[in-house]
């Protein structure tokens, strides 16, 4: 199974997600963001990092690239599209997911080890966690704040969209602690922390991380 | 040569970190009476020609689809006279 991960300028963690991949068991393919077509991949990440150096707002200009129309029509179609921390910016710029992403309400870049509930496993990115299932991984943002209006705050919650919630604080000001979310579908998945950081034992927090590769592998074997 | 100016703001019910940090600038520098600072950008936009509706109704739709996100920003847009 091909899972692609674009580079934007100023991606940083698209080597890392390709790694993640990797030691998931599927076959990391890098996909460019000035090309259009997506080299027959069978899902999408949208890295971390600061892709048009944050320019306007994050990832407004992201949104734009080549590479991202086809990027979009596979998403509407149902093709498993995850987007970590920028890439999150980027799928709300894209209106794939609602809401935005503003400046941590406390001005000040947050890097951390981020506990965290999986309250939705019906995606096709968390298929492989256990519902309510706590776990850590690294968050580093400065424009991380989620928002949305009440309605759509509600919906979300109403119709089990919420992917991840912080706990053990609000690092960012995220509205209702939200840290990630879902299309309607399941098959678009935004998140602010970082699950590629945590995909083996030498680095980072631990291996938390790795089911969010492991679910979409599964999921794309099953379909 | 024309100027249209665009000007973003966050919309009131969103929080404004950076027009909270100048806030707080401000009063350390003791320019009081300040109750509260909102931090926007504008964008002065160049065009050919005379700013004719249509032209204006092309600027609108880049405010919406490019310069503003409309999920947490208004825009306004004015002809600049020179």
């Amino acid at each position: 199974m091909k899972v692609g991960v674009v580079t934007f300028p100023g991606s940083l963690d698209d080597v890392d997600a390709r790694r993640a991949v990797t030691i998931a068991g599927g076959e990391a393919v890098a996909l460019w963001h000035g090309d259009h077509g997506l080299r027959d991949v069978d899902a999408v990440v949208l890295p971390g990092g600061f892709s048009y150096g944050d320019y306007l707002r994050c990832g407004a200009i992201a949104r734009f690239a080549p590479v991202m129309t086809e990027v979009v029509e596979a998403a509407k179609s149902g093709m498993p599209v995850l987007g970590i921390c920028n890439g999150f910016q980027i799928l709300c710029e894209s209106h794939l997911l609602p809401g935005a992403l503003i400046r941590n309400d406390h001005r000040k870049f947050v890097c951390r080890d981020q506990p965290l509930r999986i309250e939705s496993t019906s995606t096709a990115w968390t298929s492989r966690y256990d519902e309510g299932a706590v776990v850590t991984l690294v968050l580093k943002n400065g424009e991380g704040g989620y928002v949305a209006d009440d309605a759509t705050l509600d919906r979300l919650e109403g119709d089990g969209r919420v992917v991840a919630r912080y706990l053990g604080g609000n690092p960012n000001g995220s509205l209702r602690d939200i840290a990630g979310i879902s299309n309607e579908r399941g098959n678009v998945v935004g998140l602010m922390p970082h699950p590629e950081h945590a995909a083996e034992g030498l680095c980072g927090p631990g291996t938390d991380g790795l089911p969010f590769f492991t679910s979409v592998l599964q999921a794309l074997t099953a379909a | 040569m024309a100027r249209v100016v665009v000007d973003v703001m966050l919309k009131p019910e969103i929080l404004d970190p950076q027009g909270k940090a100048v806030h707080g600038a401000l009063s350390r520098l003791g320019f009081d009476g300040v109750v509260d600072v909102r931090q926007g950008k504008r964008f002065e936009l160049e065009l050919e020609g005379d700013v004719t509706e249509e032209r204006l109704a092309e600027v609108r739709k880049a405010a919406e689809t490019l310069l503003s996100n409309p999920v947490i920003e208004d825009y306004t847009v004015r002809v600049e006279q020179q």
